[in-house]
């Protein structure tokens, strides 16, 4: 079973990317894409990280909806900023301990933190402990760290159950 | 076109070249390198984003089918540009790049 | 009112264009420069999905899609070569 349909859910995103591509959503591209969403993950298998499992997928869409509003209203704040005065900027380096160990869901926390605006995701340190963020002006310290860990650790650490 | 169809298109247009240009004046006007990273990697990504929603409603709304291939381009820049921001960040941090003085913490140095 | 609107997004891409080119030229460091390109094939995704919307044809497609592509790789790989120095290990 493992072996011929190694991951469901890849398989469906190839299938979705697949009819967007190919911006038709007739019988036969269907089926072609069933085609290639099955062989695709079964010839790349060999070359996946192993990566920890959804436990809770409703929680995922509900975390991706919060995010997606994060970035609209963010990037209002960050617009301000950039045109405002700059020298009025407080950036700074934080370093947010993580509570996960996770390398594929600490890439998912860099990277929502990256598209927040206001804080960028610079490195990681070697053992998994403590991510560097730059923030573009940090009022509160360690409110951010607060935020951060609340806002989008603690949903991720959730959703898959780690 | 429907009236209605226009504007929104028209919304989509504006509000997207606004943020993609605020990204470059961020991109122009900030201090140093690590402020300057914040401006493009969010803004203009947005920008583009409400660009191509433009485009997405444009054209579904002239042929009358369903086109969402458009979405593929948003969904590979938001995908990348958290990888490029941080990519950029670690080779300036490992260069050593000046910061501004009243920054608050030390990059780590590799 | 589209076709204004268009060209008010013409013009806005455009000078945010050239304000990355400026980037480029000013530097001053090499991560900058890279930064700066990085914004300018973003920002020339724009301008094609919006000349597409102008010629009334979803042709372009194709094109954002290779040059977000190409865009990215390319970033990555010269951001690596910075922090390497080599680009495949």
């Amino acid at each position: 079973m493992k072996r011929f349909w190694p991951s469901p859910l890849l398989s469906l995103v190839m299938w979705c990317l697949w009819l967007l591509l190919a911006n038709d959503f007739s019988a036969g591209q269907m089926v072609l894409g069933v085609f290639f969403a099955w062989l695709i993950p079964v010839l790349t298998q060999p070359f996946w990280l192993s990566r920890p499992r959804i436990q809770k997928p409703w929680k995922l869409l509900s975390f991706l909806l919060l995010v997606h509003r994060d970035i609209v209203v963010a990037n209002l704040a960050v617009a301000k900023l950039v045109l405002g005065s700059p020298s009025r900027l407080r950036p700074a380096f934080v370093e947010v301990p993580l509570d996960i160990r996770d390398d594929f869901v600490i890439t998912m926390l860099a990277s929502v933190v990256s598209l927040t605006p206001g804080t960028v995701s610079a490195d990681v340190s070697r053992d998994r402990s403590v991510l560097l963020v730059h923030g573009l002006d940090v009022a509160d310290i360690p409110e951010m760290i607060a935020t951060i860990k609340q806002r989008y650790e603690a949903p991720l650490k959730e959703i898959f159950g780690c | 076109m429907a009236m209605a169809v226009e504007i929104l298109v028209s919304f989509l247009i504006l509000t997207g070249a606004t943020f993609t240009l605020i990204g470059s004046i961020g991109l122009v006007r900030l201090q140093d390198f690590y402020t300057r990273l914040h401006g493009p990697t969010k803004a203009t990504t947005l920008g583009v984003g409400s660009i191509i929603l433009a485009s997405l409603v444009f054209f579904t709304a002239k042929t009358g089918v369903l086109s969402v291939h458009e979405v593929l381009i948003t969904l590979f820049l938001f995908i990348t540009a958290p990888v490029s921001a941080h990519l950029l960040a670690k080779a300036a941090m490992h260069r050593q790049e000046k910061k501004v003085k009243n920054t608050h913490g030390e990059p780590w140095g590799q | 009112m589209l076709s204004t609107a268009l060209m008010i997004g013409f013009f806005m891409v455009g000078t945010a264009l050239l304000l990355g080119g400026w980037r480029i030229l000013i530097g001053p460091t090499l991560p900058d420069r890279i930064l700066a390109l990085d914004t300018l094939y973003i920002n020339s995704i724009a301008l094609i999905v919006l000349f597409g919307i102008h010629a009334g044809t979803s042709l372009y497609f194709e094109a954002a899609l290779l040059i977000a592509l190409i865009g990215f790789v390319s970033t990555v790989a010269v951001a690596k070569y910075l922090l390497r120095g080599d680009i495949i290990e």
